[in-house]
């Protein structure tokens, strides 16, 4: 797979929060294979501990993936983005904007304005947006190569609410990556995702809250693999009637 | 003159942002500042001039989704 002319072996993104320790995210993180972690900006605390944080991440060697988590408006969203650049070093962002703060759900509005902005000045723009395909034009046009359309909301872990309308968007975008982003909650729905034909999944609570991440992230990565696998292999074709798998021909009769 | 950190108020004696990064004790490399609520990099925080009542954020990396 190849983003903004990065080649990537993994398909599975992998957020950094909520895990029950340092040691168990980067752990988590090898588990997982991902070669992209997302990270965040939050105001720094008197005990400086962001450095820290920064330095472990940067041992992993996963390429980092800045989010704007948190921002509600285009100028939170661009400032962040900005600040996060100098940061990590980096002129990829996962860009957020959000729209309600109980939902989470994007303000694709604002979005595709800011998504505009931060192409213009040269970043490489990861929009999570929902499965809406004019929204998704609006962002190619604002500059995107990439749509990250959510599968549930963000940390809710109920899989994809809406496969009709990913399978949607993997038709009217066939050579955009597409990479669910948030809803993910177990195995087989990272398997659904690939299925349907998403290039890639980018998921952290199903991994940091499970009873054992490192695990899960290890789940995670064979799941994205078999879903990837069974979509280039060209799944049969749904009947709605049984067929016998076991030829006819030649049934003996014992009656 | 007294300036907003963070959503802190605090009184500092630098009139530049970047002098106001050093007399606060904030010197890590992997910081970024925002004044007013736009971006000012690190190479402009030297000339950057400080006036009362500014806001000033200061971003650390933190984990994130």
């Amino acid at each position: 797979m190849e983003i903004y002319g990065t080649k990537l072996n993994s398909r599975l993104f992998l957020g950094t929060a909520q895990y029950p320790s340092p040691k168990v995210l980067c752990a988590a993180i090898a588990a997982s294979s991902s070669e992209v972690i997302t990270v965040s900006l939050r105001r720094e605390t008197s005990e400086g501990t962001g450095t820290g944080f920064w330095q472990m991440l940067q041992e992993t060697g996963a390429r980092i993936l800045p989010n704007t988590a948190g921002c509600h408006t285009v100028q939170e969203a661009v400032t962040t983005a900005q600040m996060a650049r100098e940061i990590f070093d980096t002129d990829w962002i996962k860009l957020e904007v959000i729209g309600h703060a109980d939902s989470l759900q994007p303000d694709v509005f604002g979005l595709v304005e800011a998504a505009r902005i931060l192409s213009e000045d040269g970043f490489k723009v990861f929009p999570y947006t929902t499965e809406d395909l004019i929204v998704g034009e609006r962002l190619l046009q604002a500059g995107c190569d990439v749509l990250m359309p959510w599968g549930a909301p963000i940390g809710s872990g109920q899989g994809l609410r809406n496969p009709d309308g990913l399978q949607a968007m993997r038709a009217h975008f066939p050579d955009t990556p597409l990479i669910v982003d948030a809803g993910i909650g177990r195995p087989s729905d990272a398997t659904q995702a690939m299925e349907l034909g998403m290039d890639a999944v980018l998921l952290n609570t199903a991994v940091a809250k499970a009873g054992d991440p490192v695990k899960m992230a290890s789940a995670m990565a064979q799941a994205v693999t078999a879903g990837q696998m069974g979509y280039q292999a060209d799944p049969m074709p749904r009947r709605d009637m049984a067929v016998p798998s076991t030829p006819v021909l030649g049934l003996a009769e014992f009656a | 003159m007294k300036i907003t950190l963070n959503a802190e108020t605090r009184e500092i004696q630098a009139t530049t942002l970047d002098a106001a990064m050093r007399e606060l004790g904030l010197t890590s490399q992997a910081l970024a500042t925002a004044l007013n609520g736009a971006f000012v990099s690190r190479a402009k925080r030297a000339a950057t001039p400080l006036n009362e009542g500014d806001r000033i954020e200061v971003l650390a990396p933190m984990q994130g989704g």
